[in-house]
């Protein structure tokens, strides 16, 4: 018999081939009234700028990328550096700095200060946003609650040298002890708790800002949190806060100094921690600078013959020692063995491989002033010279000192960056092979990390420490018995008294001499072995100019930035 | 219609036939029916073939290779696979203090051009040493280095140093050498910072250098071989390149195998094992147990996985020295077994309808007849097919973690972890990335699809239809 | 019908209950404190700190006020911007998450829905080995290197063309989305497309569509009203999880693009040990999971008529 059954594949091939056809049109075109249903809900949310190209000459607008965006903007409280960039931008303090990094009139027109205290007259024609003009008592009002324990300021230490101040942030004192005084809308007495030599260099800090007291208690706690909750005083003021979608800044123009302002916008549409992401949005003509590279990015860089620029970050950053009796590190023998291995030539050079790093060779930094020069030319940093068999005889004795068999097993505390991670394996390699001690890795993040450190939970661990403000006593108060942040509790009498005699002492000479003194020990004692001194390279659109880069203050800078036509 | 015509012929007898049943083939069994169609799936069979190699490449793999993983060469960074190389011997490193010149005033405006750059000795992989001549009026001088010319645009390249002291007029590059051709730019600076116009710029070769006591702790020349200045040696031979710490590649796959696959295989392991455990328990049971049992399970399933998985994570924390290892293992039994006791239990349920049980039951057998003969072995498939599929998707959820940083803790290579590192130096180093990403997804794809093919053999309504 | 969609209901709000437990739980046995900051902080600061974060409590308390707020809608304020209460947070960065997911779920479903139908039609001609091959990409490429690829090839793209096509990073317009969720998508349209073949083949083999032929009905007919029907089921159930997948897994694409979205803010929170932003974000991703799977499992029940609810 006939095979009569139809063959149902071909023609359901080909009608279904019709249908999916027809299917797919109606799903594009479903699809295309969803992309605009969407597109209309996240214009609420977005950055909505993506048109704007990385320098506008036309209209002075600048694009830039920020890695994370400030979680909020009330001085009293900021304590990153993208929040301290920020404000550099929209608030003004006393004294700010210049495009040559020195500290020049901000809204004080002129100030006086003598070893009991200090006293600043205020400019006439300085405003906030609103009109109203800029008052001493903004001043008082802002350090008074930085100070108050209720505000929980962690930064409130740097306003310590004021009269009582340290005493109304621990309780023991009320808040109106505070050596602070508006003797009139233009005038601002200060008085200090001892004589200090660099507080000019404090009242730049962003804590010192001025808050309006009428409009900060308006904000019902909010002061600080978005566009609205804000007043400035500044070069730019703040249009569009987007939480980590975007934010905006244009040029303030009741700016007592507006003609020094160049730009009209700055606009800031990307936030990421992709270094690769911010590159490609570089290639792609969105942003004006990428602020950090990575080594491997350089190669990239290099091919597309962009300009490239270095810039140290004013860092130092070293390994750290648990000076407990009961651990290892303790040991002087060990210590020693360790740093007569330690090369930081060869961690800046083969590990971290990027420009701008200097290998590091003393707690005080190459940038640091001292009498009339560079600290560094007028007191070099002892030398180290590298010896294998040395250390290996150290070592012994360590072994002896301590009654160990064995090198000890030792742990390192680093953080969770890819950068701590390799550091950590080549220090692990390092000790390994030269000396045969263990290193276990211990990479906590960041709070854990502290945690860790403050519990003294660790025996070595890779530390860093920026300036607070432009004075070898930032650093070297760091190894002092008294400070929180000595993590390790290094204890050394000579050196306790060297930084006392550094705070109080109003002589250059003397000051100097003990932060030299200081860095001797500290070499002598092994309280710290430096790695290297941080620096970066960075890519810049090379019609922008006039950008300031800063180890202190608010970095980078473009208050005094412009634009030119044709580089 | 067609036309018959019929004849007596047709109506004779053909044959009797004595035995109508005859056996055409062997009788088998319920696997080795299964074997035999795996065996004929071509592609199930291949990633079989491809799963024993990669199990013995990770177990077997270190005896054959034996560079040890964490040996760090940092004369050789990051190189690409293959390739032999030499060094030649030189002396050990030794600090030099640079070359100093008397500075003279200048009374011009701009600041003068570099006129001559040199190199103080033969430049090498150790160090290349440059000296200008002093410019006049120059308050400091800016060292650069590219390794493309600058000659077009005067692209100069990264920005090695920033002298402050006019009186030094030399320059020690330690920074990343490796063998290939450098152009170096000196250009003077005034005293507001200000670069000269005009430069000059040095193409410099360096040669890759290795230090005698270096060649000889690194095994590659006989102690007793003497070793003079300016002989050739090759060094350690990669053959799969080297990572960002001159860490044999090869090797550290190895390892990072071992550890990928560990987890890979152990995780999904203990949490089917648990599974199976409690969902026939659910599924015998029934009743008011299996739905409080099976409430449970549902809870566990709905917290959401890789948010746990963070969280304990950082909940367990990981001490010094340790891996990291078990504390994912455990996070990922605790997330999956929900899963696995669902379906068991779905089995359990379904077979427990069958008719066969049912029949057996009449035949007289009892409880613990059943479970082993009849339920354990027809969940045994979708058991291994769930093993086999669980496995690349554990490899995934560990590659994943390590890639966001919440993986196993350095110095344990895995390959997620690699990756994570690989895709840092994509550009310039794509075998870093390259390299481990291959391995997980030919591991990927071979269990998926011999799990495709597991489940296509072990599947008893299709062989019902053979 | 409603019964049983009340008892859903009913359970979901229990999960919830159960996941912001488990959160609590894991978050309180986390070592390292939450109120750490660099500069270390003196005891008056630190007081006040606890007080207004409510660590001065013994534990039981701590959860008793913890699920009280919860109820409210309330999650707190966030530690690290301490402005910004942890509602504002996911108001404002879930939508972006959520447009992300919704883009890749369409992209994944419209893509695996046609791929499946259109390999299981041309079984083994050329079609469905290209389609196949592409498939065994998608699912066995981890994520990470697709993502970070596609912004090479798109930065590519647009050095090629001389202007900019598509926007290689960042958030705001139609155009920002595209790449981003498609990326995103591709693991789970694999995935679909796989699951869509095989359902159709067995489907075709069904004994209901040889009756649905032997009684006359036009191909067409059969394949859109029964084969199409019948196997988008399986596709529906899977859904479900693959929402939950795409949400989470949604972080890379969002640190590759830099897209604010809620996955990014949960790992920085994570990293910041900020406790409230950790156990609202938890809680909130659990709910809507939760939520999620049983608008999917009734969806389920309304197009499959044969599914006699429990």
């Amino acid at each position: 018999m006939p095979n009569t059954i139809p063959d149902v594949s071909n023609s359901l091939t080909r009608s279904a081939s019709f249908q999916l056809v027809w299917l797919g049109i109606a799903a594009t075109l479903g699809f295309a009234l969803l992309m605009v249903l969407l597109s209309w809900a996240s214009a609420l949310t977005g950055s909505g700028s993506s048109t704007l190209n990385a320098i506008d000459a036309e209209s002075g607008t600048l694009t830039l990328q920020l890695s994370t965006e400030p979680p909020q903007l009330d001085s009293t409280r900021a304590t990153d550096s993208v929040s301290i960039m920020i404000l550099g931008h929209v608030m003004e303090g006393l004294l700010r700095f210049d495009a040559n990094n020195q500290l020049v009139p901000g809204v004080a027109e002129r100030w006086e200060i003598r070893e009991d205290g200090a006293t600043f007259w205020l400019r006439e024609d300085a405003r906030w946003s609103d009109g109203l003009p800029v008052t001493a008592h903004d001043f008082s009002f802002a350090w008074h609650t930085a100070l108050a324990p209720e505000t929980a300021s962690e930064y409130a230490f740097i306003l310590y040298p004021l009269k009582n101040a340290e005493a109304i942030n621990t309780g023991t004192l009320p808040s109106d002890a505070l050596g602070v005084r508006a003797v009139n809308d233009r005038v601002l007495e200060v008085e200090f708790e001892q004589p200090l030599a660099y507080f000019e260099e404090l009242v730049a800090f962003p804590t010192y800002n001025p808050i309006r007291e009428d409009f900060y208690r308006n904000r019902d706690g909010r002061y600080g949190a978005d566009v609205e909750d804000l007043l400035y005083n500044g070069p730019f003021e703040m249009t569009v806060w987007v939480h980590g979608a975007h934010l905006r800044l244009e040029k303030n123009t009741d700016y007592w100094d507006r003609e020094r302002v160049r730009l009209n916008v700055i606009d800031i549409p990307y936030f990421t921690t992709d270094t690769t992401a911010a590159l490609n949005l570089y290639k792609d003509g969105q942003i004006a600078i990428v602020d950090y590279l990575g080594a491997e990015q350089l190669d990239e860089v290099l091919q597309q013959r962009w300009e490239l620029l270095r810039f140290g970050d004013g860092s130092v950053w070293f390994l750290a020692f648990n000076f407990d009796p009961g651990r290892v590190t303790s040991n002087w023998h060990l210590r020693k063995a360790l740093q007569l291995v330690t090369d930081p030539s060869e961690l800046v050079n083969r590990i971290i491989k990027l420009p701008g790093n200097l290998p590091g060779e003393s707690l005080f930094p190459v940038w640091l002033q001292g009498i009339d020069g560079f600290f560094r030319q007028e007191y070099p940093a002892p030398q180290i010279a590298l010896d294998a068999s040395a250390a290996r005889e150290h070592l012994r004795l360590a072994m002896e000192e301590l009654g160990l068999d064995e090198p000890p097993s030792l742990a390192l505390l680093v953080d969770d960056t890819p950068g701590a991670g390799r550091q950590a394996e080549y220090f692990q390699n390092l000790y390994g092979t030269q000396l045969g001690i263990d290193i276990r890795i211990d990479r906590q993040i960041f709070k854990q990390r502290l945690a860790k450190m403050q519990n003294q939970d660790f025996d070595i661990a890779t530390y860093g420490w920026g300036p607070d403000f432009a004075d070898p006593l930032t650093f070297g108060e760091l190894f002092a018995s008294w400070n929180p942040n000595n993590n390790g509790r290094f204890s050394n009498q000579e050196y306790d008294q060297s930084v006392r005699l550094a705070q109080s002492s109003l002589d250059p000479r003397i000051r100097m001499d003990a932060f030299g003194r200081q860095q001797e020990i500290l070499s002598e004692e092994v309280a710290l072995i430096p790695n290297y001194e941080r620096g970066r390279v960075y890519i810049k659109d090379r019609r922008l100019q006039g950008v300031v880069r800063r180890a202190v203050g608010p970095d980078p800078d473009f208050t005094n930035a412009y634009i030119v036509e044709t580089p | 219609m067609t036309e018959f015509s019929l004849t007596a012929e047709d109506f004779e007898r053909v044959s009797v036939e004595r035995r109508v049943q005859t056996i055409v083939r062997p009788s088998l069994s319920y696997w080795q029916d299964a074997w035999v169609r795996l065996a004929a799936n071509r592609r199930a069979l291949a990633s079989l073939y491809i799963v024993i190699a990669l199990l013995l490449f990770t177990v077997a793999g270190p005896w054959v290779w034996t560079v040890d993983p964490t040996a760090q060469d940092l004369d050789q960074l990051s190189t690409p696979p293959g390739a032999d190389r030499r060094a030649q011997i030189v002396e050990p490193y030794a600090p030099w203090n640079g070359v100093f010149a008397t500075v003279t005033e200048s009374l011009a405006d701009t600041v003068g051009a570099t006129a001559e750059i040199q190199l103080v000795q033969p430049a090498s992989t150790q160090a290349v040493r440059l000296v200008w001549a002093p410019v006049l009026g120059a308050s400091g001088y800016r060292v650069y280095r590219n390794v493309y010319d600058p000659a077009p645009d005067g692209a100069v390249g990264l920005p090695l140093a920033e002298i402050y002291d006019p009186r030094q007029v030399s320059y020690e590059d330690l920074l990343d050498l490796t063998p290939t051709r450098y152009w170096y730019s000196v250009i003077a600076t005034d005293q507001s910072g200000r670069e000269a116009e005009e430069y000059t710029t040095l193409a410099v070769d360096t040669i890759r250098v290795i230090t005698a006591a270096e060649a000889q702790t690194r095994g590659l020349v006989d102690l007793e071989t003497p070793l003079s200045l300016g002989d050739e040696v090759r060094v350690s031979f990669h053959p799969l390149g080297t990572d960002y710490l001159g860490r044999d590649m090869l090797a550290r796959l190895m390892y990072g195998a071992r550890v990928s696959l560990f987890i890979g295989i152990i995780a999904p392991f203990f949490f089917v094992l648990t599974g199976i455990l409690y969902g026939s328990a659910a599924g015998f049971i029934g009743g008011r147990v299996d739905q409080v049992l099976m409430r449970f399970a549902d809870f566990v399933v709905a917290l959401p996985f890789l948010l746990f998985m963070i969280l304990f994570k950082i909940a367990f924390g990981i001490g010094p020295g340790e891996s990291g290892v078990v504390p994912m293992l455990v996070a990922l039994v605790v997330l999956s077994w929900p899963a696995t006791a669902r379906l068991v239990r779905g089995q359990i349920l379904q077979i427990r309808e069958e008719a066969y049980i049912g029949a057996s039951q009449l035949l007289g057998a009892k409880t613990h007849y059943l479970i082993l003969r009849h339920m354990i072995p027809n969940t045994v498939g979708v058991v291994l097919v769930t093993l086999t599929f669980a496995v690349p998707t554990v490899i995934f959820v560990e590659a994943f973690l390590s890639f966001i940083g919440m993986g196993v803790a350095p110095p344990t290579p895995s390959w997620g972890s690699m990756c994570n590192e690989g895709i840092q130096t994509m550009l310039n180093h794509p075998h870093e990335l390259i390299l481990p990403a291959v391995l997980i997804s030919l591991t990927v794809l071979a269990f998926n699809l011999l799990g495709d093919g597991l489940r296509d053999a072990l599947d008893a309504r299709m062989r019902s239809r053979e | 019908m409603y019964a049983y969609t009340l008892k859903r209901l009913i359970q979901g709000v229990i999960t919830v209950w159960f996941i912001a437990t488990a959160t609590f739980v894991a978050m309180h046995s986390v070592p390292g404190d939450p109120l750490l900051n660099e500069r270390g902080v003196n005891e008056e600061i630190r007081r006040n700190l606890e007080e207004r974060y409510g660590f001065d409590r013994p534990i039981f308390d701590q959860y008793l006020i913890y699920m009280a707020n919860m109820a409210k809608g309330d999650f707190g304020i966030s530690f690290t911007q301490q402005n910004r209460s942890v509602n504002d947070i996911i108001r404002e960065h879930f939508p972006v998450s959520a447009t992300l997911g919704v883009l890749a779920i369409v992209f994944a479903g419209l893509g695996g829905v046609l791929w499946g139908a259109l390999t299981a039609l041309y079984r083994n001609r050329l079609p469905d080995v290209i389609v196949m091959f592409l498939v065994i990409l998608g699912i066995s490429v981890p994520s990470f290197v697709i993502a970070a690829l596609s912004q090479l090839a798109l930065v590519g793209l647009n050095d090629l063309v001389g202007f900019s096509v598509l926007p290689v990073a960042g958030w705001g317009s139609i155009l920002h989305m595209l790449i981003p969720s498609l990326v995103l998508g591709l693991g789970t349209m694999a995935f679909l497309t796989r699951l869509m073949r095989s359902s159709m083949l067995e489907i075709v083999n069904a004994d209901f569509i040889r009756t649905a032929y032997s009684k006359g009905l036009p191909p067409t007919r059969v394949f859109i009203k029964h084969q199409l029907r019948n196997a988008i089921l399986p596709v529906i159930t899977v859904l479900g999880p693959a929402i939950a997948a795409i949400t989470t897994g949604g972080f890379v694409v969002e640190l590759v693009f830099a897209i604010p979205g809620l996955g990014r803010f949960f790992v920085q929170a994570v990293q910041q040990l900020d406790y409230t932003v950790i156990m609202g974000t938890t809680v909130f991703y659990g709910a809507f999971l939760v939520f999620m799977v049983i608008a999917v499992d009734l969806i389920y029940g309304l197009v499959d008529p044969r599914v006699r609810l429990e």
